[in-house]
């Protein structure tokens, strides 16, 4: 048990190796393309690294970084109550999934971009146009990664359950989630992703606030430090949040299919 | 009006205090999945306390369905089931043991159904384990850990949690080498004979089906239905592996049931 649970540990830190050292890779390529290229199309690593220090010591800096997350996190959470409940109910019901089919496609087909746009006739500049856009573009996918999980489920474990006489809340917990779970999580991983980035989009079309609207800034001012400092920051709360929280929780319930 | 009133006195048959009611009593009157294919032909069986009921026949005859219909698990189209019995349990082909599951929860697991604390059903389950022969390191293993064997000794032990008065093995050995299987015979014969339960196994080995049954039951296809109802003439305890070749050599000595394998010619073996 404990060999094992070191064992574990010692691989999470050799991946964080890896993650680092892709990280200083990406810098010293950074850094060679503004030798070769020129501050004006790529600043200095060190440059855009000194603003990001500034934009975050600014108090409206990490209120930026705040706003945003808030709008991502909300967008992603509402998505992911609607998204998995329907997927359930609609992986259930033969008639119902092939009645959610043309709206997977056309929820898919439709651009985020799109959604931006009417959005901002819908809800305005406020707070309403990164969540609504956020929430409608990771909708599908985690809707989609929900509804094949329940399809692609074993029935003979089913079946051995209803054997045993397994009331239904514990057949529902204990045999079919597990299953789901393992379908939904990769989907619901891409959306995280995908919220992060629709999100900063969405702001620097609709808002005044946030990191969005940060790079608006700076694209006005054509400011390529503060560009690249806002995108380290995005690129930097993506890993953080992949290493600290889905990576763990990764573990946590797909953990017995890695076990040699 | 008076006079028509029943007398008063009246013979009431009484039951036969020698043969005690079945436990299990299965009655298929038709049995269909697609409508115009029909799966079951009329088939019935009785199955008394301490009974063990093969049912045998080639791929596809329909044993596994009536297997089912037997243990509740499918209704049948038309016919009656009735089970003295509550506590069932079934051991399948393939372990089904829950992958995500440690051993030990895998065979606790088989004890939802019952209204015992979590305790007391990981008590149980590590009781039946360790009976079983499995050690405290095996236990904490994922089924992808174990060996084939000892994946379906854990859903034997899953099924035998429940103390099973009626057990209903649908091929659980097929896929064991000989020596695993004998194993498991022995397990399951000495739930047997100590609690005194009844089973109701399907399988297509035919010297499998001797060797543990009281009574063979032949299905044959198209649709399914019993052709012969053959009761070994030996006891378990002097059953060996050579008096088996001749019951066996018996049973296939009957034209119908020969080719019901497509075993004609059936001493020769190419």
């Amino acid at each position: 048990m404990i060999h094992q649970m070191l064992a574990r540990l010692a691989h999470r830190l050799w991946s964080g190796w890896g993650t680092l050292a892709g990280v200083f890779l990406i810098f010293a390529l950074w850094q060679i393309g503004f030798e070769a290229f020129g501050a004006l199309v790529l600043p200095a690593p060190a440059e855009a690294l000194g603003r990001l220090v500034d934009l975050i010591a600014l108090p409206s800096g990490m209120e930026y970084i705040l706003i945003t997350a808030k709008r991502a996190f909300t967008g992603f959470l509402l998505a992911s109550a609607l998204g998995i409940s329907l997927g359930l109910i609609a992986g259930w019901s033969n008639t119902l999934s092939l009645l959610c089919k043309p709206f997977i496609t056309v929820a898919l087909g439709v651009p985020p971009i799109a959604w931006i746009v009417l959005a901002l006739l819908w809800f305005g500049g406020d707070d309403g146009t990164p969540v609504f856009t956020v929430f409608i573009s990771t909708l599908p996918l985690i809707f989609a990664g929900s509804l094949q999980g329940v399809r692609m489920r074993e029935a003979e474990l089913d079946e051995m359950a209803q054997s045993f006489r397994v009331p239904l809340f514990q057949r529902f917990w204990q045999v079919q989630a597990p299953q789901i779970i393992s379908y939904l999580f990769p989907a619901w991983a891409t959306a995280f992703g995908l919220s992060w980035k629709v999100v900063v989009m969405a702001e620097l079309l609709s808002s005044t606030r946030g990191i969005g609207a940060g790079l608006a800034e700076a694209r006005v001012n054509i400011d390529t430090a503060s560009t690249m400092a806002w995108i380290t920051v995005i690129v930097a709360v993506l890993l953080v949040i992949d290493g600290v929280l889905l990576n763990p929780l990764k573990e946590r319930v797909e953990g017995w299919k890695h076990v040699e | 009006m008076l006079s028509e009133k029943t007398p008063s006195l009246t013979v009431v048959p009484m039951p036969e205090e020698q043969a005690p009611p079945p436990i299990l009593s299965v009655e298929v009157e038709d049995h269909r999945y697609h409508p115009l294919t029909q799966t079951l032909a009329p088939c019935a069986l009785e199955l008394k306390k301490g009974e063990i009921v093969s049912i045998i026949g080639p791929s596809g005859c329909g044993k596994s369905t009536f297997l089912r219909i037997a243990a509740g698990l499918i209704e049948p189209s038309y016919g009656t089931l009735s089970n003295a019995l509550n506590k069932t349990a079934i051991l399948f082909q393939e372990h089904r043991l829950l992958p995500w599951k440690s051993l030990l929860n895998n065979i606790s697991f088989g004890l939802l159904g019952q209204k015992i604390s979590k305790f007391q059903r990981i008590k149980k389950a590590r009781a039946v384990a360790y009976t079983m022969g499995f050690t405290e390191d095996d236990l904490i293993k994922f089924p992808s850990e174990l060996s084939g064997g000892m994946r379906q000794r854990g859903a034997l032990a899953r099924a035998l949690a429940l103390e099973p008065d009626l057990l209903f093995l649908d091929e659980p050995f097929s896929a064991l080498d000989i020596g695993r299987r004998r194993e498991l015979y022995r397990l399951v014969l000495k739930e047997v004979e100590t609690r005194q339960s009844s089973v109701l196994m399907v399988t297509h080995d035919v010297t499998e089906a001797l060797a543990l049954s009281d009574r063979v039951l032949i299905m044959a296809p198209d649709p399914g239905h019993f052709v012969k109802d053959y009761v070994v003439p030996l006891p378990r305890s002097e059953r060996t592996r050579r008096n088996l070749l001749e019951l066996e050599a018996d049973l296939m000595a009957e034209e119908q049931i020969a080719s019901l394998f497509n075993l004609n010619d059936w001493e020769r073996i190419l």
